[in-house]
């Protein structure tokens, strides 16, 4: 039996506790587990689903906590107390609100595509759990190391789209369907930039793997790839749908969009998969450009991954106090025209700077931590003129610059308005 | 060596349906909260209703929707396929100039040619405008 999983730290530990005997297990120094020899399998199979639940059990109690912090913070940031009543510092407000959507009646509606209708909630739900699959959270710390870890991921959040057009169009509610097309428009449109903007990080490392990825980052890739940071984190907001992208279910127009015709535990899961989804895609950001557990040493590398996690989710929620929502025209220029400019130049750029610098080094790796410091220079020189110069084509143009006649055609009131109006009051 | 790889997966398997029973299961728990009548289920026709903002909905099931989203649909599967394409390349893009030179690199930006030429013509038309 090769033993390389062995390496895998999380894993061992789980695994040697259950089956010691084993060879691997036995070479490490660990005392003999209470599995007979012969049934590695068997606790093969243990470890992969006690770790799926910590996983998975642990994502759920991070979303739990993060509704929490949310709520605080936004309050903070509007002079509000914020939630306070159960628990310290109203804590426990999610727990109380995750039982009792649990025992709320649930609804379907008469006109609802009851299969689909009752699916969509786990079809939204799981594709998002499984990107911790893949998320190295500490050293050695990851599930399933598989080796197209990125391209998973990119692979599997693009699902979400299908689930909130699934649950729009099988509520068959008008309100509903209109989130769900402006869903699938949105989350089609940004999957592009989203995608292309890991391609300047795929050619500086060279692997698909998500520890390759952490192992190349002498230096955090939000400083050599500035333009592909700014891209794939505007992306993953539109994608996660976040304000300002948060169309889908715009409160002001479409009530709750997808999520009308919702209630009880269906809607919980629901809404549990968009939350778990912005910690997921913060935990991506973290890991491809932020260095993921990577720090200095008397940190732990878990406290690290964890520190940077909540920076960036803390970005996020800020971001969501500060900026109004945007028009669905301005959104999909924004993916067509702006980020999908600013990702092929990204994309060029570094190809040429890889190309020049593409010697081995000394060490075996790819690039020295010099070779990155100049790029990350000649890609920050890039960064600000073509930012510039994208926002100047997108900006709107003001209207009557000059005192022409191109005035929009306002409604004026006349006389007769006038005239109404008095006999109103 | 071989082995490691695919262990790799079958944990993989083993947490995709962890993932599918944990929220299925909690759907079940909620159910079964009905079954003992912890969870109220008097349901009405008011209450079955679709939810449209409290106004009693007007006729049938809506089936007709803007034809717009169709661009952007055409649009994301021709440059998905780009991307696509792109990855592999991306990932040996520093072993190809290695050892090919700047060719490899040149190969690339003809086919970056080809498909920026076509993102031009779509703006053109402006199949990128919502107008």
């Amino acid at each position: 039996m090769t033993d390389g999983f062995l390496d895998n730290s999380l894993f061992r530990n789980i695994y040697c506790y259950i089956a010691g005997g084993s060879d691997g297990c036995a070479v490490r120094g660990y005392d003999a587990g209470f599995l007979p020899s012969g049934l590695e399998w068997l606790a093969f199979a243990i470890t992969a689903f006690v770790l799926a639940n910590i996983f998975i059990n642990g994502a759920l109690g991070g979303v739990l906590a993060l509704i929490w912090g949310e709520r605080r913070i936004l309050a903070r940031f509007q002079n509000r107390v914020g939630p306070n009543r159960w628990g310290p510092m109203g804590s426990l407000t999610s727990v109380a609100d995750a039982i009792k959507t649990m025992f709320k009646e649930d609804i379907v509606p008469d006109q609802a595509d009851r299969f689909l209708f009752n699916l969509a909630p786990v079809i939204m739900v799981v594709p998002v759990l499984l990107v911790f699959a893949v998320i190295p959270v500490g050293i050695g710390t990851v599930v399933a190391d598989i080796n197209v870890g990125l391209l998973f991921v990119i692979a599997v959040t693009s699902a979400s789209g299908l689930a909130i057009a699934m649950a729009a169009w099988s509520s068959s509610n008008r309100i509903a369907i209109f989130s769900g097309l402006r869903a699938v428009a949105l989350l089609v449109s940004y999957e592009i930039p989203m995608a292309l903007s890991l391609v300047g990080v795929l050619m500086i490392t060279g692997t698909l793997s998500m520890s390759g990825t952490i192992a190349a980052q002498d230096i955090p890739f939000i400083i050599v790839q500035p333009l592909g940071f700014l891209v794939f984190f505007l992306a993953s907001l539109a994608e996660m749908s976040r304000t300002p992208f948060d169309l889908t279910e715009a409160e002001s127009e479409l009530a709750a969009g997808h999520l009308n015709d919702y209630s009880s535990m269906k809607f919980g899961v629901l809404f549990l998969a968009e939350w778990a989804a912005t910690i997921a895609g913060a935990a991506i950001i973290t890991t491809v450009f932020l260095s993921g557990w990577r720090g200095f040493e008397p940190i732990p590398s878990h406290l690290w991954f964890a520190g940077k996690v909540v920076a960036v989710l803390f970005v996020i929620i800020w971001i969501r106090a500060t900026w109004p929502r945007l028009r669905i025209d301005q959104v999909l220029n924004l993916a067509w025209k702006g980020l999908f400019e600013l990702t092929m130049i990204n994309l060029i750029v570094t190809a040429i700077l890889t190309a020049a610098m593409s010697d081995l080094e000394a060490d075996g790796s790819m690039f020295s931590r010099g070779e990155l410091l100049i790029m990350a220079a000649v890609n920050w020189i890039v960064f600000f003129p073509s930012v510039y110069l994208i926002g100047k084509l997108l900006a709107a143009k003001p209207y009557n610059k000059d005192g022409s006649e191109d005035l929009p055609d306002y409604p004026v009131a006349t006389e007769q308005d006038a005239a109404l109006e008095g006999a109103a009051d | 060596m071989i082995q490691d790889y695919f262990r790799s997966y079958a944990v993989l398997i083993i947490f995709v349906a962890v993932a599918v029973v944990v929220p299925i299961g909690m759907l079940g728990i909620s159910y079964m909260a009905s079954l003992v009548k912890v969870r109220p289920q008097r349901s009405t026709r008011i209450k079955r209703a679709p939810y449209e903002g409290g106004m009693r909905p007007l006729g049938d099931k809506p089936r007709r929707f803007n034809f717009r989203y169709y661009y952007y649909a055409l649009l994301f599967v021709a440059f998905d396929v780009e991307t696509v394409l792109l990855y592999p390349w991306a990932v040996r893009h520093g072993v190809l100039s290695r050892q090919f030179g700047w060719a490899a690199l040149g190969a690339v930006l003809v086919f970056l040619f080809v498909v920026t030429v076509g993102y031009l013509y779509a703006w053109r038309k402006k199949a990128l405008e919502w107008q």
